[in-house]
């Protein structure tokens, strides 16, 4: 156990009244400390779940979790569910979407700092609220001694941000996963805080998951890149390979639906066609073949067979049917001139 | 000024309707007359009761004694009732006030001890049910609650008298009035069954009212939040959970406590407890104005003082409140 987190083959099925919903099917991944790892996906790939089940936060709510979850040499998903809340907050903690509703609005700021500083020490309010005021100034909120005593609907959504990483980061945890952090701030403001993320981490040296459908937040901030399709993974490499080098189709559409500035205001996204699947029916064979432009070209096998996760160079996986010669000259020859002139 | 308009109201639903509908200032005074009572009786005790007056003047005494008490003539001397006077009993020639005040430790002491019962309950059950969703517990408790929002108190209070006083003889007779202070043990003993029944009635409600928020609160991000800080859970649906839950529940007992603090009409009558609520029904049966109007001033009052309470007690318990 060398990585400081393995993730194998995690299933995370919820068994409705419709159907088995597979939001994360056979996930396998690894993050050392100090180290970035984007994953990134359209709405209802199954990110968010992933991260909440790396949280133990689905155990005993009716949902079926398998595989293993490597945390520290420990193994979370056949730990019990008050072993797992110990680390949750301590060892591990997230940082929420939509830091408004994510923060209790009855309580002050400092009291959500101090309650999750308090759990996991044992130590005076006093001493509690003093590492909160300290914790406030280290997010960069202006006069933390006046700003512990507010409440989150007086802060801007910025400093709400701030504020949950604060809270987030007020026992050290060692692994830090950020649910789309910068989904609801204003672009300005999104730089700040992933800035003080980066930093935050490096100070720390915790390893770092982030969440996103925004491939510039990745660009920006990841070592590793883990795209997700449909609850699989279907390609994973490092921001390089992801960027300079990618080699299957849904990547491709995600670049390209990508707003860039250096484009022509005339030019227009390429989106990909479509709408992700759902999760309860997922399309036999390869999930993407329906929405895959290039899906005829690996004939009926698309329909039926679905594709491995299979290592093109140096630790670059994709997930498709198409042979690599293949997806590189297409990349090299029709993609990547188009995303380039564009 | 909402007093004004309930004393306005009630003095035009008593005195303009019979007027309206042709009745004389004599007709009214026969009522207040014994029943072999001749027209020169009747005659004089409506003058005496000031129903000759224009109604403006009537109303005008009535508002002059609540704010600078007003004289009466009785018959044998003139009597002086002091300010908050709220006149005299048409019937019994008691001044209405005293009548109230006294009669009021039995409603306060019925109200508040039925609101401890049901908000315990009823906030504890809904907690549960909401928690347990889909679970045995929930249906039966929420099929007993919709009994108790539907079995009115006449039912169920008779029903549990019959079964706790007379069959197993657990309780005392209720209709006698113990004070607190006069025995704690007894008056909690005699005020058991109304308690109960009252509080069945309102804890039906009160706990659909917290299932429902609890169910909200609980899918909110801040309880996801709760617990990825690695909180216990009993201390994120007590401290997180109910906490946001318990704004339209405080709302509701506002009113619910102000509503019965006026008189609990049904509660009192069925288990004939001599509080402000059997007051008001007999005023009403006996065509008492000022009775009435005592009842309904200080029923009126309860209620507003208690909107202002709960106002007041939104500031403390959302602080998104306090900024306005």
């Amino acid at each position: 156990m060398s990585e400081f987190l393995q993730v194998k083959d995690l299933k995370i099925h919820f068994p409705t009244d419709d159907g088995l919903v597979r939001s994360v099917d056979g996930l396998t991944f690894s993050l050392d400390r100090g180290k970035t790892l984007g994953i990134v996906g359209e709405s209802g790939s199954g990110k968010s779940v992933t991260s909440l089940g790396i949280l133990g936060l689905h155990k005993g709510r009716g949902a079926d979790i398998s595989g293993e979850i490597w945390l520290d040499g420990e193994e979370l998903v056949s730990a019990s569910q008050e072993h797992v809340r110990g680390l949750r907050g301590k060892k591990m903690s997230m940082i929420f979407q939509d830091p408004l509703s994510s923060m209790h609005p009855f309580y002050t700021v400092g009291d959500q700092i101090i309650e999750a500083y308090r759990i996991h020490h044992k130590v005076s309010k006093a001493v509690a609220k003093k590492h909160a005021v300290d914790m406030l100034g280290r997010v960069g909120i202006p006069e933390p001694q006046r700003r512990v005593d507010s409440y989150p609907h007086e802060f801007s959504g910025g400093m709400r941000q701030r504020a949950m990483i604060a809270m987030a980061l007020s026992c050290d945890p060692e692994l830090l996963i950020a649910d789309e952090p910068t989904t609801a701030l204003d672009v300005t403001v999104q730089a700040q805080i992933l800035d003080l993320m980066l930093d935050l981490q490096r100070e720390f040296d915790s390893a770092l998951i982030i969440i996103t459908h925004d491939l510039g937040v990745v660009a920006e901030l990841s070592d590793d890149i883990l795209v997700m399709y449909a609850g699989k993974c279907i390609e994973y490499g490092t921001a390089d390979d992801i960027f300079y080098r990618p080699e299957h189709p849904y990547t491709w559409g995600l670049l390209g639906s990508m707003p860039r500035l250096d484009r022509e205001p005339t030019e227009r996204l390429l989106p990909i066609k479509g709408s992700p699947p759902s999760l309860i029916n997922v399309p036999p064979g390869c999930a993407f073949h329906p929405r895959c432009p290039y899906a005829e070209k690996s004939g009926e096998k698309a329909k039926t067979e679905v594709p491995a996760l299979a290592e093109t160079e140096g630790g670059h996986l994709v997930r498709c049917h198409l042979d690599r010669a293949e997806r590189r000259e297409l990349w090299d020859n029709e993609i990547k001139p188009v995303l380039e002139t564009q | 000024m909402l007093l004004f308009v309930v004393s306005i109201t009630t003095f035009a639903i008593f005195f303009l309707v019979p007027r309206l509908a042709g009745m004389s200032a004599d007709d009214l005074a026969s009522r207040y007359v014994g029943k072999a009572a001749n027209a020169e009786v009747i005659h004089d005790t409506a003058i005496r009761l000031g129903f000759y007056d224009p109604i403006l003047v009537q109303y005008g005494r009535f508002v002059q004694g609540v704010f600078v008490g007003v004289e009466r003539n009785y018959g044998p001397g003139v009597e002086l009732c002091p300010a908050p006077c709220l006149g005299y009993s048409y019937i019994t020639q008691n001044p209405v006030l005293p009548d109230l005040l006294n009669r009021l430790p039995i409603t306060l002491s019925l109200a508040l001890g039925a609101a401890v019962v049901w908000v315990i309950f009823g906030v504890a059950t809904g907690v549960v049910s909401a928690l347990r969703r889909g679970s045995f517990f929930d249906r039966a408790a929420m099929g007993i609650a919709l009994a108790g929002v539907s079995l009115p108190i006449f039912f169920t209070g008779i029903i549990s008298l019959a079964i706790f006083r007379d069959q197993l003889g657990l309780v005392g007779d209720v209709a006698d009035w113990v004070a607190f202070t006069e025995d704690p043990f007894v008056w909690a003993n005699n005020l058991i069954l109304p308690w109960v029944t009252l509080a069945f009635l309102y804890a039906a409600g009160y706990a659909r009212l917290t299932r429902a928020g609890m169910l909200e609160t609980m899918s909110e991000d801040y309880i996801r939040t709760a617990r990825a800080k690695g909180l216990p859970e009993r201390v994120v649906v007590l401290k997180h959970g109910l906490r946001a839950t318990l704004t339209p529940v405080l709302t509701m007992f506002g009113l619910d406590l102000g509503l019965l603090l006026g008189g609990a009409v049904l509660t009192e009558s069925t288990f004939s407890l001599p509080g402000i609520g059997k007051y008001a029904v007999d005023a009403i049966g006996n065509n008492d104005l000022p009775q009435v109007m005592g009842v309904t001033l200080v029923a009126a009052t309860f209620i507003i003082l208690a909107n202002l309470i709960v106002d007041l007690l939104y500031a403390v318990v959302d602080p998104r409140v306090r900024l306005a």
